[in-house]
């Protein structure tokens, strides 16, 4: 089945208290070059049928509507991907304006 | 239709202070604040979320607990069924809706409310007595209190940090929309370790703001809770000397006049 896969990270200029906390731990973990930890959501969702921008879209509204909360959080990725490979793909060879992953 | 389930043990032919409990999975507090409405002199009626029927109640109380789990962002799934959509008509239209700590976080994702509840920033739950003034004393949810009064009132909370950007901050300040406010500055969070006693803790609220209002004053919320408020054991009733508040539950300091208010801001039913 093929899955869409959506992130959530909360907006730069509201405090992370989590990543505040995970941050000394994580400098102590090995990486004392980190300077600032932010911690967001990813979703897999999967999907019946053939993916298409079509599918895509309608994901991209339902997670603007339901998955982030506007007042805290952005959406900053929405994009299919193939379950057997793991590889990100592109419905119809179009590009997400969310910026795929490389 | 209206009326299906009148076998409810409250009675319910007086037709005046009908005051809808609103119930989601996982709500705790239905029950305190039922017993607060009736200690007040109104009349429970018990809402369920996927029933969109309101019953014909005159105001609506969504209390506090865990609502759906908290599954996804606390109250955003309780946001999203059957009986918001009669309530968002109705808090339109002016129909007194409060909601208590998860329900304030309910009101918020629904869009009812400005603004969001985001994690403390000590990122401890935060239990325990918390120092209350009242910003607004026209609020049809505490009239009966007066402006600037002190109260006291338990909270329990992980997520009772108000934020909203500045313009929105600006506009509810500017209308006094914001209804109530942590009297001890909450601003720099719970640093200290859990050392502080639990009224101390800090959930660092943007400019203190405990409750807000909308626009049309009807719907409030609040994350402290007024309907545990109501013992005399359980909360602190010392007079209040010199103050202004109007009836003698919201003298007291406690949070029956929260729902004593309500009942008062009615409109009197005809005869």
């Amino acid at each position: 089945m093929p899955r869409i896969v959506v992130e959530v990270m909360p907006k730069t200029a509201v405090l992370d208290p989590q990543g505040e906390a995970i941050l000394p731990h994580l400098q102590r973990a090995g990486l004392p070059s980190c300077t600032e930890v932010r911690v967001g959501t990813r979703f897999e969702l999967t999907i019946e049928g053939p993916l298409s921008n079509e599918r895509l879209a309608e994901a991209r509204a339902a997670a603007t509507e339901l998955l982030a909360n506007p007042a805290l959080e952005d959406v900053i990725l929405v994009s299919a991907e193939d379950c057997d490979t793991g590889q990100s793909s592109e419905p119809d060879g179009q590009s997400e304006p969310d910026g795929q992953p490389a | 239709m209206k009326h299906r389930r009148q076998s409810v043990s409250h009675d319910e032919t007086a037709g005046h202070g009908r005051i809808g409990v609103l119930t989601f999975p996982g709500t705790s507090g239905d029950r305190d604040v039922a017993r607060a409405v009736e200690r007040a002199g109104g009349q429970v009626v018990e809402l369920w979320h996927a029933e969109a029927d309101l019953r014909d109640v005159e105001a609506v109380v969504l209390p506090g607990g865990a609502s759906f789990g908290d599954y996804l962002r606390p109250g955003a799934l309780a946001a999203r069924t059957e009986i918001m959509k009669e309530l968002h008509p109705a808090a339109e239209a002016g129909l007194p809706i409060l909601g208590i700590g998860n329900g304030f976080q309910v009101l918020c994702e629904a869009g009812l409310l400005l603004g969001t509840l985001a994690r403390n920033a000590g990122l401890r739950r935060v239990s325990g007595e918390v120092g209350l003034r009242i910003e607004n004393a026209e609020s049809p949810w505490l009239n009966g209190y007066g402006l600037g009064q002190a109260v006291t009132w338990p909270l329990a909370a992980t997520a009772a940090r108000y934020y909203a950007d500045e313009d929105s901050l600006d506009e509810l300040e500017e209308h006094s929309r914001v209804v109530l406010r942590y009297t001890e500055p909450a601003a720099d969070g719970d640093r200290s370790g859990g050392q502080l006693p639990p009224g101390q803790q800090r959930v660092a609220s943007q400019r203190d703001v405990a409750g807000i209002s909308s626009a049309n004053g009807a719907v409030v919320g609040v994350m402290a809770h007024p309907e545990l408020a109501i013992d005399t054991l359980a909360a602190r009733h010392e007079p209040v000397h010199g103050s202004t508040a109007t009836t003698s539950a919201a003298r007291q300091g406690g949070g029956l006049g929260v729902f004593t208010s309500v009942l008062q801001a009615l409109p009197v039913a005809p005869a």
